[in-house]
């Protein structure tokens, strides 16, 4: 790390905001605050006192409980305010909303919602810090986060891994932070799909988009399968999920072309016989569910991070 | 009026020297007229005397949209800006598609800034389904027709159109955008679009449906006018429809000449208009296409909306900016930057638009009413919420520093703007 480095966001709108040393710090932070959550009493007083406002737009169950977890863990106050979209945009707008809040002086605001940019317009209406927990197709930092932090765990580097993600780079914000994040450490991303699922410019990013399945995975230290949206269904972007799965499903032949100790990843929830066959997501090279519990010692180190700038 | 020691630049009468301007009458004297001795004299050292500039393509919501601009706050902008006439597009509620909304709007406008010259619809309700009554309207007042906001999907009734208007000399505007391919995009599609997570919308929407209405106006041998280009693609098909003398003209906008799809970063909904900004490639085809004649105009494509519509979820606002107010110094960048001569910015703001939609106006002609714009070409000024004339204040470029600025407007030899004291 470059010395004199520090900290100094107070918003985690995104990966492409932070630096590799950023990203760094984060990681290393959150190392230290894992310890926590395999102690008997899993509580430190770090944020007591401070609210904390989970508003989710959008259903979620793993991330919105792993921030609670993480804040909880530090004793920090959380609230949940679930809205739904669709009623949301009929009536009270995202910044009267955000300005009612703001109006109770949290400290953070954790935001997820369906529409790109939304946790970047809530950063410009609140005084509080501002965490994106995903926001359209846009990016959904914590969860690029928190997979680095698993990869690294396991690899003790990031730098000249080789990082196959495969499936709808599209729709996928995970995708998106993750292209743009494990770059910045300079792993090497290879990214495979249908390509009506790949978006235009995804080169540009840094990624490198491969013509197969196989020379995506070939000798590759993770395989990163995302989720098909079954709801994205009404959009001809493939012909079915018959065929989807037995082309771009990854299988335990597929995985057999990776390096041996090569990890397999999901940022969940899985689609168990779709883009992931349940061998191999249940199999000795998963690493799913500690990506669960890397979310919780990632979202630590955020929300103390943030109050450490605020 | 005496109008002393400007830089009077008419190309439609070749002039451009310093000299004086008498306006008597309301009407622009010829030269030589002896100066009558009450005449208020006005020192323009310094200045450019230019004709009444022409915006030819402006959103003035009304009538039904009032509280985003209505025609005197419209065309108060105008003046402002330095416009003495602007071409207002149909997409009002209720859609100007007969001659009663025509005439209202005319009515209205007789107690405005500005010329207005209303635009008809291409269709009725511009649904896309059968014609508006282009005859009548054109009796009412209309200048142009166009569904602009809309693209006339079906080709058969584009056609048609091209052909009946040309009974009544109108021009066809067309906005051209294949919505299919366009569907539900907020922003260019590129790298941008992918990093933002925000639906793309790719040139190639624009670009087919151009070459759709350069191939219906070659085919039928009449005029086709393409509004609001943003593409080099788009650029290079009415540049070689032009090279092979299809009856094809074009304007483009400050914002696509000036800004790119980066601006979105931020997810400003200032930046979000349709069609979009695109990439660095696009704008600088834009100048190149400015610099060589394929664009017969500059327009602001001047889009009010309020909050309610822009301080949304990006892919929630609407499409849009307002623009008449910026369009002056904006366009003088291209001189400042050698793309367009002082001349070339005088014709593409004011006597082609004239030309192209058989206007009056557009030069200094010596008995032809006194629409003229007082340019200073130095002015500096910074554009914030608070100055903005226009009642929506949905601009990019506020908190910008901008260069050059229309000082004095003149209609019909009355004072509409004045900041020259």
């Amino acid at each position: 790390m470059t010395t004199g480095y520090s900290f100094s966001h107070k918003h985690i709108l995104s990966i492409h905001h932070l630096s590799p040393d950023d990203i760094d710090f984060i990681l290393t932070t959150a190392d230290s605050f894992k310890e926590i959550s395999s102690r008997t009493i899993k509580k430190v007083p770090t944020l007591r006192g401070r609210t904390i406002v989970n508003l989710f737009f959008e259903p979620s169950t793993r991330t919105r409980l792993s921030f609670e977890v993480a804040a909880k863990r530090m004793s920090a106050d959380t609230f949940n305010i679930s809205a739904s979209t669709s009623s949301a945009t009929k009536g009270e707008t995202l910044i009267d909303t955000a300005r009612n809040i703001a109006a109770m002086h949290p400290d953070i605001i954790i935001i997820r919602h369906a529409f790109s940019g939304a946790a970047s317009m809530l950063s410009q209406h609140v005084d509080a810090s501002v965490i994106n927990a995903g926001d359209g197709t846009h990016e959904h930092p914590s969860q690029g986060l928190l997979d680095m932090m698993t990869v690294r765990e396991h690899k003790q580097h990031l730098d000249g891994l080789k990082i196959a993600i495969i499936g709808d780079i599209l729709h996928s914000r995970v995708a998106h932070s993750n292209i743009l994040g494990f770059t910045k450490m300079g792993s090497r991303v290879f990214v495979y799909g249908p390509a009506t699922l790949i978006p235009h410019g995804l080169e540009k990013l840094g990624a490198i988009v491969c013509a197969s399945l196989d020379e995506a995975v070939i000798d590759a230290d993770v395989v990163m399968t995302l989720r098909i949206q079954k709801e994205r269904q009404n959009d001809p972007l493939f012909p079915s999920l018959r065929e989807y799965a037995k082309k771009y499903g990854v299988t335990k032949d597929v995985v057999a072309l990776a390096r041996p100790d090569a990890l397999v990843m999901h940022p969940g929830p899985i689609n168990r016989g779709i883009e992931l066959m349940a061998d191999v997501a249940d199999g000795p090279q998963s690493v799913i569910l500690e990506q669960v519990t890397n979310g919780v010692a990632v979202r630590m180190a955020l929300l103390y991070l943030v109050m450490g700038n605020s | 009026m005496l109008l002393k020691n400007g830089r009077i630049i008419d190309p439609v009468n070749d002039v451009d020297h310093v000299s004086d301007l008498l306006v008597v009458g309301g009407a622009i004297a010829p030269v030589g007229t002896a100066v009558p001795d009450d005449t208020r004299v006005l020192d323009v050292s310094g200045c450019w005397i230019v004709p009444g500039l022409i915006d030819m393509h402006v959103h003035l919501r009304e009538p039904g949209e009032e509280y985003k601009e209505d025609i005197i706050s419209g065309t108060l902008s105008a003046a402002a800006g330095g416009f003495t006439g602007v071409v207002c597009m149909p997409n009002t509620k209720p859609v100007n598609d007969s001659m009663s909304v025509t005439l209202f709007i005319l009515d209205q406008a007789r107690k405005g800034y500005a010329r207005v010259y209303p635009v008809g619809a291409i269709s009725k309700f511009s649904k896309g389904e059968s014609l508006a009554e282009f005859g009548e309207m054109k009796d009412a007042g209309i200048v142009a027709v166009s569904d602009d906001g809309l693209p006339v999907v079906d080709s058969q009734l584009m056609r048609r159109a091209l052909e009946y208007a040309s009974d009544y000399g109108l021009t066809v505007i067309s906005h051209s955008e294949e919505m299919s391919l366009a569907r539900n995009g907020s922003m260019n599609e590129g790298v941008m679009s992918t990093r933002l997570g925000l639906k793309g919308i790719p040139a190639a929407a624009e670009s087919i449906m151009v070459y759709r209405e350069i191939a219906l106006s070659e085919y039928t041998g009449k005029p086709i006018h393409i509004a609001h280009v943003s593409t080099a693609m788009a650029t290079e098909l009415i540049r070689s429809a032009k090279a092979r003398g299809v009856r094809v003209t074009a304007e483009t906008t400050p914002h696509y000449f000036t800004l790119t799809d980066g601006a979105v970063e931020g997810y400003n909904t200032n930046t979000k208009m349709n069609p979009p900004l695109r990439a660095e490639e696009d704008r600088q085809a834009i100048r190149t296409g400015l610099t060589d004649g394929t664009f017969d105009a500059i327009a602001t494509d001047h889009a009010p909306h309020s909050p309610l519509e822009k301080e949304v979820e990006f892919d929630l606002a609407a499409n849009g900016i307002i623009g008449l107010e910026t369009s002056v110094p904006l366009s003088l960048e291209l001189v400042r930057e050698g793309v367009v001569s002082e001349k070339k910015f005088v014709e593409l703001l004011s006597g082609n638009p004239a030309r192209i939609l058989n206007l009056p106006g557009g030069n200094l002609s010596a008995g032809m009413p006194a629409d003229v714009t007082v340019i200073n070409p130095d002015l500096e000024f910074e554009y914030h919420e608070e100055d903005v004339v226009s009642k929506s204040k949905n601009s990019p470029f506020l908190g910008w520093k901008l260069k050059g600025r229309a000082v004095l407007t003149m209609v019909d030899g009355k004072i509409m703007h004045n900041l020259l004291q």
